[in-house]
């Protein structure tokens, strides 16, 4: 019996057991579009960072505050020392010190709320000088960004994101309008531009962006730290020169060594790979979940393969009496394991498809569709179908026709 | 009409010679035949007859190379099969011997003809020439109106037609039919009888196996068997034709 005659005759025994078939490649369907989706869910998060990051501006360094050591010689993390003030900033954005840096934006951040008249909003404050417009990258979709005189003024002036705009302000431009934070009432003098990143949680759209002195006196913090300073390299091949300027010069101004940074640059580069990192680990625990329903998916087809074999223990005998050899039995039904496994694996592909078009509406994240996560899983679809089929396509080989036609 | 006097052609198709077939489950042994030594040559019409538990249906196994004997030489055509291993032993039943069961067993999802080109599929025939064979096959049965139909839409003496068509599609040198008749009614019956004595006619080698003596009486020879041995071998004929019938 040829191949193709196997194929048949495989194809023409599932399309008669249309119900059973369907139920069986369930399983498979199931695995293969959750490993499409996982993989999918994880490499789109990835891809959400990257841009975010991206949209933090160009050729960005980050300064945070942190890794300081205390007496006690234990080491603070990642931003837990208010070691950075606004005279580091300045002192950044002098020419002569640092020529390779375009631009510097000290910024200090707080969680405040936001109320005009009886609406309340929850939000994150950013203080900071007029070129974080600039540094940042951001544009204005009406009115305009603080000037230096209302820095030095601590004037009380808002800029607002456009989310947080949509909130406060639902109807009517916000420009001109008042809204108070902790009891100090403050004009709106402009809308930032959408980002247009379209990240959940802390957005980059709903934020109030106040001249830094103005921030101190609204949230009461009397001190010259802050939190983040944002400094742009005059352009991309200049970033590590600017990189080293910056942090030779915060060694001297904070008069450690370079062991005992009490500082942090970070890049886009090195943020991106952090977020990647963590990333991974969630992508990797979801994909091994979805193998599991794969590996439970490739056991109900040999589950079936068995039933069937035991259901067509007629069919078996007769074929043998007929002159079909052992080998001739067995292929068959690994043939047909074989292509249980492998349409498994193509519907469950077309729901992943169909899932990753369809979910990111639903759960407002994105999913990205891989060409290899889609061809290893129609590939170990397939392999699945072989694999659980040779144990019962041997048990089928092995009947001896007597008892196989005898059976009643 | 045959004639049961003309000299037969001494080419044998079945040698039987000295066969055992023990069976073990366990420590029990059952001897189901005791050394059966039979001869039946080409064109022959032969009734194996005996009460169940004569080891009839070992027999049946062992002609049928469905089973292998514990001891003794079997040559089917002239081949000695006793000793073969299973994959030799599908390719002799595929082209040596057509079957004929009690049940019909035909596939219940396949037309008449695609049960009857069946064995031609597993001899590796072109499909074109297999479906031209299978059309001959039912057509010789008086079936070529219901190629397309499946056997859950023919009656049980049109499904043991078509057997008959599955067993006569390869050509075979032995046409081997257990208890053919078992599950039809008188009608039917005699039709399949009939059609078995026309394939007889036409020289096919034919082994019955059945414990209906009305039945075995329309072969031209009997084998009686009894506790695993042959007992009696007798023509039959006109002249003892009890039932005064047709033969």
């Amino acid at each position: 019996m040829s191949w193709a005659e196997t194929l048949r005759a495989a194809v023409e025994a599932i399309r008669a057991h249309r119900l059973r078939s369907t139920l069986t490649m369930l399983g498979i369907v199931i695995g293969i579009s959750s490993v499409i989706l996982t993989v999918g869910l994880g490499e789109g998060a990835q891809q959400e960072v990257e841009d975010q990051i991206s949209a933090l501006g160009s050729n960005l360094l980050i300064v945070s505050p942190g890794s300081t050591t205390d007496s006690a010689g234990q080491r603070g993390g990642f931003g837990s020392a208010s070691t950075l003030t606004v005279a580091d900033a300045d002192a950044i954005a002098d020419d002569t010190v640092a020529p390779d840096v375009a631009a510097v934006a000290p910024t200090t951040s707080a969680n405040v709320s936001l109320v005009t008249g009886e609406t309340n909003w929850t939000t994150s404050l950013v203080g900071t000088t007029t070129s974080w417009v600039d540094v940042r990258a951001r544009d204005l979709s009406s009115g305009r960004f603080f000037s230096q005189t209302e820095v030095d003024e601590a004037a009380d002036v808002a800029v607002l994101g456009a989310d947080t705009v949509t909130e406060l302000f639902p109807t009517g431009s916000p420009v001109g309008q008042t809204v108070t934070v902790n009891g100090s009432p403050l004009t709106v003098i402009g809308v930032l531009a959408s980002s247009g990143s379209t990240s959940s949680g802390a957005s980059e759209d709903d934020q109030a962006v106040l001249p830094i002195s103005t921030a101190q006196l609204v949230t009461g913090s009397s001190g010259t730290s802050v939190s983040t300073v944002y400094v742009e390299a005059a352009d991309a091949d200049r970033l590590s020169a600017a990189y080293q300027e910056v942090h030779a010069l915060l060694l001297t101004n904070h008069g450690v060594e370079a062991a005992d940074a009490d500082f942090t640059i970070a890049t886009q580069e090195s943020l991106v790979e952090t977020a990647n990192a963590t990333n991974e680990t969630m992508t990797v625990l979801l994909a091994g979940v979805a193998a599991i329903s794969l590996l439970v998916g490739g056991i109900g087809v040999m589950n079936i393969m068995l039933v069937s074999v035991t259901e067509r223990i007629r069919e078996i005998g007769l074929r043998k009496a007929l002159g079909a050899t052992p080998n001739a039995i067995g292929r068959q039904f690994l043939v047909e394991a074989s292509v249980l496994g492998l349409t498994g694996g193509l519907v469950g592909v077309a729901v992943g498809a169909i899932g990753s078009q369809t979910l990111p509406a639903l759960i407002d994240q994105p999913v990205s569709l891989s060409p290899v996560a889609t061809a290893g899983a129609i590939g170990t679809a397939l392999a699945l179908g072989i694999g659980f089929g040779v144990y019962p396509a041997g048990r089928a080989a092995r009947l001896t026709p007597i008892d196989a036609l005898r059976s009643d | 009409m045959s004639n049961p006097t003309s000299a037969p052609s001494r080419n044998p198709v079945i040698e039987l010679d000295e066969v055992r077939k023990t069976y073990r489950s366990g420590t029990i042994e059952f001897e189901a035949l005791r050394g059966v030594d039979v001869t039946i040559d080409e064109g022959e019409y032969v009734a194996v007859v005996g009460p169940s538990g004569s080891g009839k249906s070992t027999l049946m196994n062992l002609l049928g190379c469905l089973d292998t004997p514990t001891s003794g030489a079997y040559r089917l055509a002239g081949e000695d099969v006793s000793t073969m291993s299973e994959t030799e032993l599908a390719e002799v039943r595929n082209r040596r011997i057509g079957f004929v069961f009690q049940q019909f067993h035909l596939l219940p999802s396949k037309s008449a003809w695609r049960n009857v080109e069946l064995p031609l599929v597993y001899a590796g025939v072109p499909r074109a020439e297999r479906r031209d064979r299978a059309r001959a096959a039912l057509t010789r049965v008086g079936l070529e109106e219901r190629l397309d139909n499946r056997p859950g839409e023919l009656s049980g003496g049109q499904q043991q037609r078509v057997a008959v068509a599955r067993a006569l599609v390869t050509e075979p040198s032995l046409i081997l039919a257990d208890e053919p008749t078992g599950n039809l009614d008188s009608s039917s019956s005699a039709d399949v009888m009939t059609l078995l004595d026309e394939l007889h006619d036409a020289g096919r080698t034919i082994v019955l196996i059945t414990h209906d003596l009305e039945v075995a009486e329309r072969a031209q020879r009997n084998v009686v068997i009894r506790d695993g041995r042959i007992t009696d071998d007798v023509a039959t004929g006109a002249g003892l034709d009890v039932a005064g019938g047709a033969r």
